[in-house]
């Protein structure tokens, strides 16, 4: 190791190969566009080309890489939901996770926390009692725990909550996580990248061109691209994209904010979670404490903070956390989330042929990118709906079959 | 702290308001298709435009009609909504 570090100090800073290639000329033609260069896009272009063989792919993404939800989320990993689907869903992309720094060779802070979901009320622990039992019948590690089990883990916490709500108990799920949001994104593309696929960012898409009900390309601001395959995997922004094709969907976007605290001793190793208090709470491995609560009341496409949300999460941090009173917010931030009526997302194909929809992630997407990625792949490669993701279809509105997945939303809505 | 000029309120803070959806017209229970419901239920353009809202004022009680645009958060328009039924029908 030192002398490797000795001929490092030797190199000049042209030496080091760029993490990121430089970009090619955007090409007339691609056998896939993907609308978005987020980690779902990423993702998606990565397991193309990994696992399918399609490296004729072009990710065109408005901004830059990762720069929309995924660098705007909390960063937490879990899979402790309600319905069947989602667990069985969430779960595969958990296990992802947990190998994806090795498959990368970068990484990705990915660390095993602990999971408490805080109940408040009688209805709550019904609630977790349903997900524990939901959970462990697929084999997963989620358990209800008393107050005392918790006072322990998270001795800071005021389990009386200032007197006002006190904690009765909680969904505990061993297996939740955080994991370095921004790596997972610049993981995901330089895979892809080192397999042939092409990322173009500051490349706004302008329009969807179909002939005959089939999509033959994307109008850009950069000019027209052919394509066999287009899928939209741009989260907050997919009602813009759905308009230009006149596909009609269930969703509306929220900003959904966040904030964090100066650096502080490490004293919390688990996530906290409390959906009636519309609070969850990590430490970043920095120190800072990372914390969002529920999505704004009203739709709105945009990402502006505001002071309102930091007041009402304090408040409730406050009754949680008594000592944070004293913690400085050094940054506030929002995302756009895309918000179902059953908190299900919206995957798969649509009645546009050679066009797919990787949509609706509302406020769990972060968690999904993995298995998003590799089930969207799979979708696009075989043109036929993975299995993972059937029930997410988009026709499940009008077939009254919706995925009730409200109950095991982080936060209230 | 976003503010609202109410007709007789007048200068009001919008952390008064509740939000209370799209003003959305509903099918004729009678006479609709599955597929009018299923619209009217669940799907929606979700792209930036400019809605009427219903918002709830709770320290008066009083519903009230907004026009405001879901891209820039420009509020519009403000009218009582005196006429539910009218206005819902």
């Amino acid at each position: 190791m030192p002398l490797r570090l000795l001929k490092y100090a030797w190199k000049k800073s042209e030496d080091e190969p760029r993490f990121f290639p430089d970009e090619k000329p955007l090409k007339k033609a691609y056998d896939v566009v993907i609308i978005g260069g987020g980690g779902h896009g990423m993702a998606c272009a990565y397991y193309l080309a990994k696992e399918h063989g399609i490296t004729n792919v072009a990710v065109l993404e408005q901004g830059y890489i990762g720069g929309g939800n995924t660098g705007r989320n909390t960063t937490i990993v879990r899979s402790n939901y309600l319905t069947s689907e989602g667990v069985k869903f969430y779960d595969e992309s958990l296990k992802l996770f947990e190998d994806l720094s090795d498959d990368f060779d970068l990484n990705i802070f990915y660390s095993t926390r602990g999971h408490f979901t805080l109940a408040h009320t009688d209805s709550a622990m019904r609630t977790m009692r349903w997900r524990a039992e939901v959970n462990k019948h697929h084999g997963i590690d989620s358990e209800v725990v008393d107050v005392e089990t918790i006072q322990k883990e998270v001795p800071y916490m005021d389990m009386s909550c200032n007197g006002q709500h006190p904690v009765m108990g909680a969904l505990y799920h061993a297996p939740g996580s955080v994991a370095r949001h921004d790596a997972v994104a610049w993981g995901y593309a330089r895979g892809a990248q080192q397999r042939g696929v092409e990322i173009h960012q500051k490349t706004r898409v302008t329009d969807i061109k179909t002939k005959g009900g089939k999509v033959v390309g994307v109008e850009t601001d950069r000019g027209f691209v052919e394509a066999k395959k287009v899928i939209s995997m741009v989260a907050g922004s997919t009602p813009r994209i759905t308009e230009m094709l006149e596909i009609e969907t269930p969703i509306e976007i929220f900003p959904l904010q966040a904030c964090v605290t100066e650096p502080v001793k490490p004293f919390m190793d688990t996530i906290v979670v409390s959906g009636s208090l519309h609070v969850y709470v990590s430490q970043s491995s920095r120190g800072e404490l990372v914390m969002g609560a529920s999505v704004d009341p009203a739709e709105l496409h945009s990402t502006r903070s505001t002071l309102d949300f930091v007041e009402g999460l304090t408040d409730q941090m406050m009754d949680l956390f008594p000592f944070t009173s004293r913690l400085k917010i050094m940054r506030q931030w929002a995302g756009m989330s895309d918000i179902t009526p059953d908190f299900a997302p919206i995957m798969g194909k649509t009645d546009v042929e050679g066009f797919y929809l990787d949509a609706g992630w509302g406020t769990w997407g972060f968690k999904a990118t993995p298995i998003s990625g590799k089930t969207m792949a799979y979708t696009v490669a075989n043109d036929t709906p993975h299995e993972l993701i059937k029930p997410f279809s988009l026709s499940r509105y009008t077939d009254f079959k919706l995925v009730g997945e409200k109950g095991a939303a982080s936060v209230g809505h | 702290m976003k503010f609202v000029t109410c007709p007789s309120l007048g200068r009001r803070a919008l952390s008064e308001f509740t939000y209370g959806g799209r003003l959305e017209k509903e099918p004729d229970q009678e006479s609709v298709s599955e597929k009018a419901w299923t619209d009217y239920v669940f799907y929606r353009n979700g792209a930036p435009q400019t809605l009427k809202e219903w918002w709830y004022h709770r320290p008066t009680g009083i519903w009230f009609l907004f026009e405001r645009n879901t891209l820039t958060d420009r509020i519009t328009r403000v009218e009582f909504a005196n006429r539910g039924i009218e206005n819902e029908a």
